[in-house]
């Protein structure tokens, strides 16, 4: 069966030019970059035209780049050294719509006697920017706020929120781990201290990540121990990685165009048709600005887990904001935080595309999405009272 | 992914008696929108009123609840009302060639739409569906005093689910019926009701007053200990070690998440309470750094 992958939210397809990229630098140029010979030297050079490449995409300079294991080494990299450097501030702000990266390490700050502070929502997704006004002093240390989050797409404006820590004296770190690539990001002419992305949103491999560090900012690094990355992050550079990750991030500024053009009408056109094809339905974060590649639709009076099998059997892979898919028992947080209702907070569906995805496959899922639903509601004590369907 | 059975694949994707039975004798209905499943059950019985003719189901859920409906309805055909009252939650995991943990409650909740219909067909009380509380009331059939505020769910309900599955921890009763499984706030509440029917069950083979030998305190010391405190502590990530005992003093040293937990003090002063209750009335339990 051929997968037809609407999830790349989760994660994406390497890109076989990334691929490509970084298949030398396992069985034969696989010195140590930090060797002085001649050997590991060849391979240094390629992280460095990495670290560039990186640095392009976001606007940045190369010295800004410190390479991670993945998004959520850079999260807790990120808050961890602003507490450090700000010892005398014991507050933190960051939001209820976080990944788990973010708001788990915030929580247990909570325990470590930090005043934890978390910014609401509105109903579809937009940071509530008064309630973060009235929070913010100055004692705040940090603010982590996402650019994007991954279940909806709503994107947060980061750059304001920025300007607002920055006037605090806080230093402000966001979580762009589902932005970048997506959307254009120039740190340059930013006021964000520090920003955390991962190469497997982006067609790179799973493993590899990075922290933008706004050149100036005081840090403390978490893993100690060696002089990689100037000694912001000890640890024998994990190559092949980088190098994939520069190239994913080359090619993600050259498609970025069309992210927001072709991919965005895919997503478009693949959510009206659902809309159109199937009553009581609702876009979780309509209205609000979005990723050009991500809808997450509720469906009321049925429930998720049940939906992504019956999806799974004909092929197709999306995700849910359910409460069954995680083993869980209540949906997930950021629906929560939005106020959906239960009816339909169970029923959500999340679909994620990328520059892979054909119009074949759109209309395939537009196609086997309406079944699915009329036949989970057949099966529903509440679909069938509340629908008027008996 | 899950990693469901073929038997509850196969019951998910070609559910067996699905549907309503316009004439039945007996529905039962539990769950809600908001607790996330919900499964309605109907009965219809042969004409002398007491073999279950056919039964279908209506269920909002996952693919666990939906298998769990379809095999709940498969196994209680056949059967005298009698003989389906004696299905447990267990009978239909096992039907499924089994569930994951996290999933049993899908089981429990065939079972108790069972039990419900049943009960209402012989005409037992039914207490009135309790409004006040966000999510509605799982199973509103249970009386009892309400624990889990979230999922509405009953100490009575929750004893009967620990003491048929033989469950002795919080993940455990969450797993099985979601209490505790939201905001968390009656995860103390769950503990109690856990050393209470764990307490029950146990043989007391010692008044709780009068001589005890020294090595039998010992020896029910460690049972108690073993029995009914360390799994509570090890759910939490934390642990306890028995160090000595010193004529009535019980010292014990905590470990893991327990050792400089703020509330230790008061976990200590839970031990002193299950063994003065379970062991003898003059013990006392001291905390020492080992």
């Amino acid at each position: 069966m051929k997968e037809i992958y609407l999830d790349n939210n989760a994660t994406t397809k390497v890109d076989e030019a990334v691929f490509e990229e970084m298949r030398p630098y396992f069985c034969e140029l696989y010195g140590n970059p930090s060797s002085m010979h001649f050997f590991g030297g060849q391979v240094q050079g390629k992280v460095t035209e990495a670290r560039k490449r990186v640095a392009e995409l976001l606007g940045a300079t190369p010295d800004e780049i410190i390479f991670t294991a993945c998004g959520t080494e850079s999260d807790n990299a990120a808050i961890r050294s602003a507490l450090e450097v700000l010892p005398d501030r014991r507050h933190v702000i960051t939001s209820r719509v976080e990944h788990p990266a973010v708001l788990t390490q915030c929580r247990n700050l909570r325990q470590k006697g930090y005043r934890v502070t978390e910014i609401g929502v509105d109903g579809v997704g937009r940071l509530d920017m008064d309630e973060y006004k009235r929070a913010i002093d100055d004692d705040t240390a940090i603010v982590s706020f996402m650019w994007a989050n991954n279940e909806t797409g709503v994107i947060f404006p980061v750059e304001e929120a920025a300007a607002i820590a920055k006037a605090n004296g806080a230093l402000f770190h966001t979580d762009a781990v589902q932005a970048v690539g997506k959307i254009p990001i120039t740190m340059a002419t930013s006021q964000i201290d520090m920003l955390s992305l991962s190469g497997h949103k982006l067609h790179a491999p799973k493993g590899i990540g990075a922290l933008y560090l706004r050149r100036g900012t005081p840090f403390r690094p978490l893993l100690v121990g060696g002089h990689q990355e100037q000694s912001r992050r000890a640890g024998t550079e994990n190559a092949a990685a980088i190098i994939a990750l520069g190239k994913a991030c080359q090619l993600a500024g050259q498609h970025m165009q069309a992210e927001n053009t072709t991919v965005k009408v895919k997503r478009d056109r693949l959510q009206d048709a659902l809309m159109a094809a199937i009553p009581n339905a609702r876009i979780n974060g309509d209205g609000a600005e979005r990723l050009p590649n991500t809808t997450s639709i509720a469906f009321e009076f049925v429930e998720g887990e049940a939906i992504l099998l019956l999806l799974s059997e004909l092929g197709i892979c999306a995700s849910s904001g359910s409460a069954c898919t995680s083993g869980s028992l209540e949906p997930s947080h950021v629906l929560r935080a939005m106020g959906v209702p239960f009816t339909c907070a169970h029923g959500s569906i999340r679909f994620s595309l990328s520059r892979y995805t054909t119009d074949a496959e759109v209309n395939a899922v537009i196609q086997e999405m309406p079944p699915i639903i009329a036949r989970l509601r057949q099966m529903s004590p509440f679909g069938r009272e509340h629908l008027g369907k008996r | 992914m899950w990693d469901y059975t073929p038997i509850v694949k196969d019951h998910f994707l070609n559910p067996r008696n699905v549907g309503d039975i316009p004439e039945a004798d007996a529905v039962g209905e539990v769950g809600s929108l908001a607790c996330g499943d919900a499964l309605k059950l109907y009965l219809k019985l042969d004409e002398k009123k007491e073999k279950i003719v056919d039964a279908k189901f209506q269920t909002f859920g996952c693919a666990s609840a939906i298998a769990s409906s379809s095999a709940l309805t498969e196994m209680v055909k056949g059967k005298t009302l009698d003989e389906a009252l004696a299905v447990s939650n267990q009978d239909i995991a096992e039907f499924l060639g089994g569930l994951p943990e996290e999933k049993m409650h899908c089981s429990v909740m065939g079972q108790e739409a069972l039990e419900v219909a049943i009960f209402k067909y012989r005409g037992l009380e039914v207490p009135e569906h309790d409004a006040e509380h966000d999510h509605g009331h799982a199973y509103p059939d249970y009386e009892g005093t309400l624990v889990c505020k979230c999922f509405g769910i009953t100490d009575t309900f929750i004893k009967k689910v620990i003491e048929t599955n033989k469950l002795t921890t919080v993940e455990q009763v969450t797993h099985f019926t979601k209490a505790g499984g939201a905001c968390g706030g009656c995860i103390p509440k769950i503990k109690e009701l856990i050393a209470e029917v764990l307490g029950q069950q146990a043989n007391q083979p010692q008044p709780k007053t009068g001589k005890l030998s020294n090595l039998k305190k010992m020896q029910l010391v460690q049972e108690v200990l073993e029995r009914d405190i360390r799994p509570m502590l090890l759910a939490d990530g934390g642990d306890l070690e028995l160090v000595d005992i010193e004529n009535d003093t019980v010292q014990i040293a905590f470990r893991k998440a327990c050792a400089g937990c703020a509330s230790s003090g008061n976990t200590a002063k839970f031990v002193e309470m299950k063994l003065r209750e379970l062991v003898h009335d003059d013990l006392r339990v001291q905390e020492v750094a080992a």
